[in-house]
């Protein structure tokens, strides 16, 4: 049998026992055309990145499956009818995921990120800004110029400066 | 872009190697949205891998899994 990794987004305004009830429901259906449901995670309410069909937030269910493709066929046959269901998505994967998934895990340490970059950016942007602690500050305060940067982009390479 | 003798000009630039090659990389996850999200623009687009230093093999099955993160809203199509 095939393995899938199977997410459903349910509709913000049911209630989190009823979508548990309903991955109950769906769990049954894949047991009952010969599948297993070896894992299902809840991920609660979240904010979508776009609305879908007016939606704000769902329900963010993932399932991890071992069936045979005609259950996952009926199954998504029956989501696609159910109108608290706003979008589903099925991988097939080689193995399934040990443990509680990425998106349970970043949760756990929620620490604030740096920003990510700007693709608008000129390539030759940092050019510049290599030359400032050239121009006015002493040689000392080149190095620790860069260290203060993010480490994703490093342009001014101390070594380099030095040699 | 980095030849040896660019090395010893003020401006040079270490060569950066892929982030998800090696021992401890992070296994590219349509569903990790923290790790994707450092490889998509403030407008909601991919970084070409020029940029990010991401492998060519390692760009595709990016792309992947941001497509389909953005397929379940966890990552938008665009912002504004």
């Amino acid at each position: 049998m095939a393995l899938y990794e199977h997410i459903i987004i349910v509709r913000q305004d049911v209630s989190a026992a009823q979508v548990e009830t309903l991955a109950e429901e769906l769990s049954t259906i894949i047991t009952e055309n010969g599948g297993s449901v070896e894992k299902v995670e809840q991920w609660g309410l979240r904010t979508l990145a776009y609305r879908i069909k007016k939606n704000r937030k769902g329900h963010y269910v993932l399932m991890n499956i071992d069936a045979p493709s005609a259950a996952v066929v009926e199954m998504e046959r029956l989501e696609r009818i159910n109108e608290d269901i706003i979008r589903i998505l099925t991988i097939r994967v080689e193995e399934l995921e040990e443990g509680p998934s990425a998106m349970l895990r970043t949760r756990d340490e929620r620490d604030d990120r740096r920003g990510r970059r700007d693709d608008r950016r000129p390539r030759r942007d940092d050019r510049p800004r290599d030359d400032k602690p050239r121009d006015g500050a002493p040689r000392g305060d080149a190095p620790a110029k860069p260290a203060e940067k993010p480490a994703e982009k490093p342009a001014a390479e101390p070594t380099g400066d030095a040699a | 872009m980095s030849s040896p003798q660019f090395a010893r000009r003020p401006f040079f630039r270490r060569r950066k190697t892929c982030p998800f090659t090696g021992p401890n990389a992070p296994k590219i996850d349509y569903k990790d949205t923290r790790l994707l999200q450092r490889y998509v623009s403030e407008r909601g687009k991919i970084v070409p891998s020029r940029i990010t230093a991401v492998s060519a093999k390692k760009q595709r099955e990016l792309a992947k899994a941001i497509k389909r993160s953005r397929n379940i809203a966890l990552l938008p199509f665009l912002i504004q």
